[in-house]
């Protein structure tokens, strides 16, 4: 479903993509892991045409990313930070994406609109709303038009656990439905239950793609940080992240037991 | 019938006086030329609707020569049409049409030399080189013509009514336009020019040079290629006459240029480039004027002294007063000025403070008149307050010690 | 493209410094119009704000709204919309809420008070100057980095064209005071748009003071319906190419 070949891409002297490939399918739950300033953000910009790769091309069911706009129909986008026209409200926005994007068949997904309770803030105006519930907005807007592909930066950074939950629940659910869903994460826990494959970038180049069974089987770890962790050692990469992404995640497992 | 017994009077009582010859086509006197030969002196001749063709007419005689329903003289673009020379003439009521054209002579539609006492009445004077031409007379009166010629170049074009050596003279009522200057004076004393409309004239609507001791008002100078001059004359009253859109980049309401002795008094000046341009000018008084919507309401050169300005109102002009000079011997006071900004704490209806009617960027533009398309930027109005705080190129004693609070109803 | 604009023109209209904006120009044209006993003397007042304040406005407030709805640009990128449209929606809601606050602070004024010729060459005036602005600030925040850089640049143009062109103007004349410049003027005049716009307005205000020196150059030229042809050209070229050029520069921007 998507093809990347190839892609390069520099900021000034800072090579932030350096010649990666890739084929993502459709029914895949990528994981883009990495450090910050790996180019995850970098690569999902380059799928979604915001950036533009120096080299190398990205097919998104084989249409190229160019100029034309029209291949984004098939992609739901949920930024790390979503921000708003501060005095448009809630329900507008709802509105005015309607009007500007048609939802593929079987018609618009509200699942997420309804399970968020964004009905009830719809005449709130957008900056009044917490972090929490613009991440909300950001995510039923993405799933809203039941697109085949789905990209989810940070998803659940900034929610509560409960809609966290909501969240992965819901991803699950597409999952099922065989899309092709990209998510970039810090928190792996959260990736677990989700993940089919984990795609590890460092410094701009890719360190490895592999669905999730053969890292296991390759590690001997079930859990996927500890798998990953395994696979980084080998890489000789660096360990220092690799402490600190342990570090997270030990403080976010210890509230949850 | 009472129109019948008022015309049969009417020429009984002129009969008295004289004879009565009447002229037209058909008649048995059908020539001008032939009807001046056979009147006597204080004859009538009644010159009836028609076109004379008469090539060049002399009348010296003392006659009244009236044309009755517009009878036409026409010069055929060759003769001077009416050559008058005596006293006690009257010409009313007749068309003259294509004057010739002399480079070496003035010719002229009608010409008085060495008359007295001739008026010219309701005549009407079309496409003529010259169209009156007086020299050398005294008590003309010339007043209620239609004077209209076809501006060509200053060459090629004459002055409307044009006076030359001769005193006592009354120019009323006319309607002067498309000539070269709308009334020509020089060397003309004790006259009065009055009511007269001069307009579209290429150079000046009233042109007066060496003549003393001469009054005009109730004139309206419009729209002519130099405005009004006045020069080198002495004791001029200028009363109650209206200047308006003459423009152009030595176009004025009035240029002054040697005058003394004068006054400029109740005259409004509307919409010209330079309402009053004074040069070589003394002892003028120049009072309740009116400038509105002028370029520079005055100008007035370091040449000039003892001039005195009050009681005027200058508004909505784009400059008050424009000078080459830091040394200015002239008197500004109780003006009313629109761009005024001072205060009047005791309510005397004089501001407190003086007002300098010279802005600094009048003196740039006076430099390089390029600059004027700056004019009313951010930049020059900054610099025009600079210099309101620290003059430097502002002449220091060209001020309004009393400037009026309100506008003064004139 | 309209759809989009609709909504950023809504948000825009809300704002608190575009309302703040519209009373500013209508308190102050308001209250000139009744100070001044007659209308011209208000109207020359109301110049310098069109002159200096609009084009400011215009850019700064721009620059800011560029900025702060980068993360909607984003978002909307995300979807099936082209660059173009995205910014031009953006550009159609900033250049009608600011010309609707210009219209409804000094249009209603002027029309009430002074519907003349000098006060329609004013209302012209402003409503260029607020357009070529918004899109010259496009400019400027397309190519910026971050919206400090952004509203510095924004300042550095204002000035320049409010001033120190002007000034330069200044010099250049007088450096060359010994050769005749008045075709020359007409050209610089062309270089900035609040120079055109001003001498529009002049043509109405001192016409009897600009025959004396240009002659009939100027107002054969602005004041024939060819001149008032030239200036919409000029002015339309002024909104245009820098909105063409930020356009350019925003289908290869990287966001």
């Amino acid at each position: 479903m998507i093809r990347i070949e190839q892609v390069c891409k520099k900021f000034r002297r800072l090579q932030v993509l350096d010649n990666i490939s890739a084929r993502f399918e459709q029914g895949q739950v990528i994981a883009l892991i990495g450090p910050n300033g790996s180019g995850k953000t970098t690569l999902i910009k380059s799928i979604l045409g915001m950036v533009r790769p120096d080299s190398g091309q990205i097919f998104v069911k084989d249409q190229q990313v160019n100029g034309d706009p029209a291949y984004r129909k098939d992609i739901g986008y949920m930024p790390q930070i979503g921000r708003y026209p501060d005095n448009m409200k809630v329900g507008q926005l709802f509105r005015m994406m309607t009007k500007i994007r048609d939802a593929a068949p079987p018609g618009p997904d509200e699942d997420l609109y309804r399970q968020f309770g964004i009905p009830s803030i719809t005449e709130k105006p957008m900056r009044t709303l917490s972090g929490g519930t613009r991440q909300k907005v950001s995510a039923a807007l993405a799933f809203l038009f039941n697109p085949p592909i789905l990209v989810l930066d940070e998803p659940t950074a900034g929610l509560d656990p409960l809609s966290s939950e909501i969240l992965k629940e819901k991803i699950i659910a597409e999952k099922k439905k065989n899309k092709l869903i990209l998510i970039t994460s810090h928190v792996l826990s959260d990736l677990e239950e989700l993940t089919t494959h984990i795609m590890y970038l460092q410094e701009g180049k890719m360190q490895f793609l592999k669905d999730l069974q053969t890292l296991q089987e390759e590690t001997g770890e079930l859990k996927l940080s500890k798998a990953i962790a395994r696979v980084m050692r080998g890489y000789d990469a660096n360990n220092e992240w690799i402490d600190q992404l342990f570090a997270v995640e030990k403080n976010n497992e210890t509230p949850a037991k | 019938m009472k129109t019948f017994l008022t015309i049969l009077c009417c020429s009984w009582t002129l009969a008295a006086s004289g004879n009565s010859i009447i002229v037209g086509p058909g008649l048995p006197v059908r020539s001008l030329k032939k009807a001046i030969e056979l009147a006597k002196e204080k004859d009538t001749i009644r010159l009836q609707a028609g076109l004379y063709k008469e090539g060049a007419i002399i009348l010296t005689k003392s006659l009244t020569l009236i044309g009755e329903n517009n009878p036409v003289l026409d010069g055929e673009k060759k003769y001077e049409i009416l050559l008058v020379s005596g006293k006690n003439i009257t010409v009313q009521g007749i068309v003259f049409r294509n004057s010739g054209y002399s480079a070496m002579n003035d010719y002229a539609a009608i010409k008085l030399v060495d008359c007295s006492h001739v008026t010219l009445d309701r005549n009407t004077i079309l496409d003529a080189y010259f169209a009156i031409h007086i020299s050398n007379s005294v008590y003309s009166i010339v007043r209620n013509n239609r004077i209209s010629g076809v501006p060509a170049s200053e060459q090629l074009t004459g002055n409307g009514i044009h006076l030359w050596k001769s005193d006592h003279a009354t120019i009323e009522n006319n309607h002067i336009q498309g000539h070269r200057d709308g009334i020509y004076f020089e060397f003309v004393t004790a006259s009065v020019i009055s009511n007269n409309l001069s307009e579209k004239n290429i150079r000046y609507g009233l042109h007066f040079m060496f003549s003393n001791d001469d009054i005009y008002r109730n004139n309206i100078f419009r729209n002519n290629g130099a405005g009004v001059a006045v020069m080198y004359s002495k004791k001029v009253r200028m009363e109650k006459n209206h200047f308006e859109e003459n423009w152009g980049a030595s176009a004025y309401g009035i240029l002054l240029k040697d005058i003394t002795d004068s006054y400029i008094v109740q005259n409004s000046f509307l919409k010209n480039t330079v309402g009053i341009h004074m040069e070589g000018s003394s002892r003028i008084e120049i009072r309740q004027n009116q400038f509105r919507s002028n370029g520079w309401a005055i100008k007035v050169q370091a040449s000039c002294d003892d001039n005195v300005f009050h009681h005027n109102n200058f508004t909505g002009n784009s400059f008050d007063v424009g000078t080459n000079g830091t040394l200015v011997l002239n008197k500004f006071e109780n003006n009313y000025w629109d761009k005024y900004e001072g205060y009047d704490m005791n309510k005397d209806g004089i501001g407190d403070i003086p007002y300098h009617p010279v802005s600094m960027y009048s003196m740039i533009v006076e430099q390089n008149p390029t600059t004027l398309m700056l004019f009313r930027s951010f930049m020059v109005s900054l610099l025009d307050k600079a210099e309101k705080a620290i003059p430097s190129l502002t002449p220091e004693n060209l001020f309004d010690n009393k400037p009026m609070m309100k506008k003064l109803s004139l | 493209m309209l759809k989009l604009s609709r909504y950023v023109l809504y948000d825009i209209l809300r704002n608190k410094i575009v309302l703040a904006y519209t009373l500013f120009l209508f308190i102050v044209s308001f209250s000139m119009f009744r100070m001044e006993e007659n209308g011209s003397k208000a109207l020359l007042s109301l110049l310098s704000i069109v002159l200096i304040v609009l084009p400011l406005v215009s850019l700064v407030f721009t620059t800011i709204h560029y900025f702060n709805s980068y993360e909607f640009i984003e978002l909307m990128l995300s979807q099936p919309l082209s660059r173009t449209r995205i910014l031009l929606s953006e550009y159609a809601g900033v250049c009608i809420s600011l010309l609707s606050a210009f219209w409804m602070g000094v249009g209603i004024p002027v029309l009430v008070f002074s519907p003349d010729p000098t006060g329609l060459a004013l209302l012209f005036t402003g409503s260029s100057l607020t357009v070529v602005f918004t899109s010259i600030a496009f400019l400027a925040a397309v190519r910026s980095k971050d919206k400090a850089r952004g509203i510095g640049f924004a300042l550095l143009l204002w000035f320049y064209f409010a001033l120190i062109y002007d000034g330069l103007v200044l010099l250049t004349l007088f450096a060359f005071s010994d050769y005749p410049m008045e075709k020359f003027t007409l050209l610089l005049s062309a270089l900035n748009p609040i120079d055109l716009g001003r001498i529009f307005i002049m043509l109405k205000m001192d016409i009897s003071a600009l025959m004396g020196y240009t002659g009939a150059l100027y107002k054969d030229f602005f004041g024939s319906g060819q001149g008032v042809l030239f200036t919409a050209g000029i002015m339309g070229l002024w909104a245009v190419l820098p909105l063409w050029l930020a356009l350019r520069s925003f289908k290869r921007k990287d966001m």
